[in-house]
């Protein structure tokens, strides 16, 4: 059964940075773009496992600090031509309070 | 809104670079058809050799495949040729009676081989080398006859005479000059090369001239005879005696052509509508038969179809790598040095098989020829392309070998054609010289870009990078042209270079990222990993206190003032000043390192502690504690000031003839906070022993009796550098004014990530000498410049402890569920 969780407030995430939630699943990286939208990204690049939420976040995507992978924020797919995928939990801001759902 | 016509004429290279460039910049714009004489969608031409040798199949060297014309919607005609262009009506008529009409038109009608008038050349078995039919008709005689012909001892004549040799062809080659690739080489290489090539079966007639060719009884041709009477069996003759530019169609429509069809500078005709691109073109006088400077044709020709207006083609220098397996040659720019003024310098060892010249102008590098050891071909090159003066390294320029290739990470191995397949040519990503190979023939690359994003080789440390480019060279021949380093674009949201960058900051007084963006015209809304950190250095290093440092835009370690590890976990690296430390904050660290159990403790190279195995969230924990006992951030993290590293000097040393500690502790008090393009190490030796190894930091500091010898651009890393000579001092003040100075000029000019050693190496030892030494005006107004900006500067670690905002930064999120 998916829930919905109160993460934090909007204004506690910078922009084009992140903030990592403690999960039974492991780390989650909230992303927070330019232009305020957010993204939910399990905080592993499927690379070597990099921390992805200590990444440059840039447009839609971000950098991996390991390695410089680049994956989508929306869908965590690897951007041509490098391969992987990370996988992406779904994220709303309501009232500027960031909420996450888990499976 | 009505989409315009582009058609395009020819289907080659050239033109569906063209296309591509035009579909990156403006997707939308044209509904494009494609006509293509040939029946085969658009394929690489150079790859065509390694097809004949057996190499490579035709599968293996197409460049778009059918489904792609199909997937952006463009109309491909294949099979047809373009009869005639009605400038009026704007139309095109293809050779079965069709018209398209069109808004734009492109020309790309590449080249037509030449075929001198010889009586006997229509026969069967005559065939020039060009494309695919010629190719497969070769690759079917070497199955059934035995003696071949190759006709002009050109870069193609050859790579044909190898293949069929390949094929196992007898095979003779005949050539009207004195000696091989006259276009390409002087005499002396090409005597090695022919050398080479006789050693591996090939023969050579010089200095003859093709009279007939004769009718054998099936009606084939036969055998070759020349002007001097002599005659040779020929089962099949490869006519590659030069190349012309395919202008018919242009002509026909009274275009005006001249030895190719006239193009200005935005690859336009002379009728505004129609543009031309590729080897049918004369631009400034010039046609390229090599497909480098074809790609930046298109790329300008894409950038004023698409309405953008502001790209120009000012012309290629061009060099030359015989895609010959196992040979080694390489030449570029002008080399014949038959011009006054102009001097050769030269290496010939014949029983060795190398032969390099360098040809030099006003000390300015202007062609390079290379045989048997053509390692610094891409470096020579870049360096013709710079116009970089070279007087100062003048007597040691021939002798840069392997310059372009780093110390460590490929065993020593300098030589990529040297290499089995399986060689280990990166280091850092474990990347063979056969996956490279593989890769630049399979998926059609181009560019040390193409190969670094394909294959991760030469992508982290940039070791190999010298290497990856002779591999690169070799696979792919002529096509291989490294950038102007002044025009290389800093990544792919921009066409601007680093210098064109830090000038507009200047110029314009530029004090955001968002406002160098908006200013420039940045493709991509916010940038990328690449661009921002690099905007952001030259921000606040060009407007200090006025540029506001933006945190996000800087890589995770200067974010975090802590260095990431493999695992996430990071290091820490408290300051000690000149590598001195005391008892007190020793007994600290202990204190740290067990009370939030550092699994690892360590010395740097720089003489300090570091800590490693730290989880984010302690980070501001430990820095409390560190700070109690007054220590702050060592910045093993950043493109900054890392360490001074002293020796014991005069103050214990019995041989120390200046307190080296003494010296270093104020230098690195003086630097502490200083950003800058990359890392920055210095050192302070007591003595010419030199024990703190002076000679391999970006500013190194010798004492000696009478003062201190300052030596500046060392390096240890990658490519072991040895620091240069800037000047003697007698006093303290003298050595930090004097390094500041070097150290601001660095941080004002340099581009991101260019260790000292680069940024010398491309400006010049002697213009940082005129700014540093010789004007005691300049002198005084970098170092005020450099002490302005660091005044204010405040210890990281502190404010992380006190400020809540910033320590938010670093804490884990825990859920709170709540219910309903």
């Amino acid at each position: 059964m998916s829930r919905w969780i109160e993460v934090c407030a909007l204004d506690e995430i910078a922009r084009q940075g992140s903030r990592v939630v403690a999960s039974t699943q492991g780390g989650i990286a909230i992303f927070r773009t330019a232009d305020d939208r957010v993204f939910g990204l399990l905080d592993r690049c499927p690379h070597k496992g990099g921390p992805l939420s200590q990444g440059i976040v840039h447009g839609d995507t971000v950098t991996c600090p390991l390695h410089g992978l680049k994956l989508g924020l929306a869908d965590g797919e690897a951007v041509a031509p490098d391969k992987g995928c990370a996988r992406s939990f779904p994220v709303k801001v309501e009232g500027g309070v960031v909420w996450l759902q888990l499976g | 809104m009505r989409k315009e016509n582009l058609v395009v004429v020819g289907n080659g290279m050239a033109g569906m670079r063209a296309v591509e460039e035009l579909l990156k910049l403006a997707p939308d714009l044209y509904r494009i058809t494609v006509f293509g004489a040939e029946p085969h969608p658009n394929y690489n031409r150079i790859l065509l050799s390694p097809v004949l040798a057996g190499e490579m199949t035709i599968q293996d060297i197409v460049l778009n495949p059918l489904a792609w014309y199909a997937e952006h919607g463009i109309a491909l005609r294949l099979g047809r040729t373009v009869a005639g262009i009605n400038r009026a009506r704007r139309t095109v008529v293809a050779d079965d009676g069709s018209e398209v009409g069109y808004d734009r038109l492109l020309l790309a009608t590449g080249s037509t081989p030449f075929m001198p008038p010889i009586p006997g050349r229509d026969l069967p078995g005559v065939i020039s080398y060009r494309d695919i039919r010629d190719t497969t008709e070769m690759i079917d005689a070497a199955g059934r006859y035995r003696h071949a012909v190759v006709i002009g001892g050109g870069l193609l004549g050859l790579e044909a005479a190898n293949g069929l040799r390949q094929r196992g062809m007898d095979v003779t080659v005949v050539h009207l000059m004195p000696w091989l690739m006259e276009r390409q080489l002087d005499r002396a290489a090409a005597d090695l090369l022919q050398a080479s090539l006789e050693a591996r079966g090939l023969k050579f007639l010089m200095e003859r001239q093709t009279e007939a060719l004769l009718r054998g009884e099936s009606g084939r041709v036969v055998a070759v005879r020349f002007k001097d009477g002599l005659e040779i069996p020929a089962d099949l003759v490869v006519v590659a005696a030069g190349i012309r530019p395919n202008t018919a169609l242009a002509e026909s429509a009274k275009l005006h052509c001249n030895r190719g069809i006239v193009v200005n500078d935005t690859m336009q005709t002379y009728d505004p509508r129609i543009y031309a691109v590729g080897e049918c073109v004369a631009h400034r006088g010039i046609a390229y038969g090599l497909v480098a400077p074809l790609f930046e044709q298109a790329k300008v020709c894409a950038n004023h179809l698409a309405h953008f207006g502001i790209a120009r083609y000012t012309g290629s220098v061009t060099s030359t790598k015989l895609k010959v397996t196992g040979i080694d040659l390489f030449s570029c720019g002008d080399f014949m040095a038959e011009k006054g003024g102009v001097d050769a310098i030269v290496l010939h060892d014949p029983g060795g098989g190398v032969y390099k010249k360098l040809v030099v102008r006003n000390d300015t590098l202007v062609g390079a020829v290379l045989y048997g050891d053509t390692a610094d071909g891409a470096r020579y090159f870049q360096m013709v392309k710079d116009q970089q003066n070279i007087h100062a390294i003048r007597d040691q320029l021939l002798f840069g070998q392997n310059a372009s290739v780093g110390d460590a990470g490929h065993a020593g191995n300098a030589h990529a054609a040297l290499l089995p397949d399986d060689a280990e040519v990166c280091g850092c990503n474990g990347v063979c010289k056969g996956d490279i190979v593989k890769a630049i023939k399979g998926q059609g690359l181009f560019t040390l870009d193409d190969v670094r994003k394909h294959t991760k080789a030469s992508s982290s440390c940039g070791s190999c990078t010298g290497l990856v480019e002779q591999i690169l060279a070799s696979t792919i021949g002529g096509a291989y042209t490294p950038a102007r380093s002044k025009d290389k674009a800093m990544c792919a949201c921009t066409d601007h270079s680093h210098g064109t960058v830090r000038q507009a900051i200047r110029d314009l007084h530029l004090v955001s990222i968002p406002a160098v963006m908006r200013a420039l015209d940045w493709k991509a809304p916010d940038g990328c990993a690449s661009c921002r950190p690099a905007l952001n250095y030259y921000l606040i290093s060009t407007w200090p206190g006025e540029a506001k440092d933006d945190p996000q835009s800087r890589f995770v370690n200067e974010r975090a003032h802590a260095n990431i590890q493999k695992d996430g976990t990071f290091s820490v690296v408290p300051r000690m000043w000149g590598g001195l430390t005391t008892p007190q904050e020793l007994r600290v660290i202990a204190d740290v390192a067990e009370k939030y159990r550092v699994p690892t403790v360590k010395m740097t190279g720089g003489a300090r502690v570091d800590l490693l195995g730290i989880r984010k969230e302690d980070l501001p924990k430990i820095w409390a504690d560190l700070g109690a006992a007054g220590m702050v951030s060592g910045h093993a993290y950043g493109k900054s000031i890392r360490t001074v590293k002293t020796c014991v000097g005069a103050e214990h040393c019995r041989f120390g003839t200046q307190k080296s500690m003494g010296m270093g502790v104020k230098l690195e008090r003086m630097l502490f906070g200083m950003w800058s393009p990359h890392k920055v190490k210095l050192a302070v030796s007591g003595c010419p022993r030199n024990c703190a190894e002076a000679g391999i930091k970006d500013v190194g500091v010798i004492g000696v009796d009478s003062g201190y010898e300052i030596y500046v651009a060392g390096n240890g890393g990658i490519k072991t550098e040895v620091a240069q000579f800037l000047c003697k001092v007698k006093s303290d003040d003298e050595v930090m004014e004097y390094s500041g100075a070097f150290l601001q000029l660095y941080r004002e000019e340099g581009y991101y990530l260019e260790r000292t050693c680069h940024y010398v190496a491309r400006v010049g030892l002697d213009h940082v000498k005129a700014a540093v030494v010789d004007d005691a005006t300049q002198r005084g107004e970098l170092y005020a410049r450099l002490r302005d900006a660091l005044q204010d500067y405040e210890d990281p670690w502190t404010q992380a402890v006190q400020q809540p905002a910033v320590r938010r930064e670093y804490e884990v999120i825990q859920l709170v569920e709540t219910k309903g």
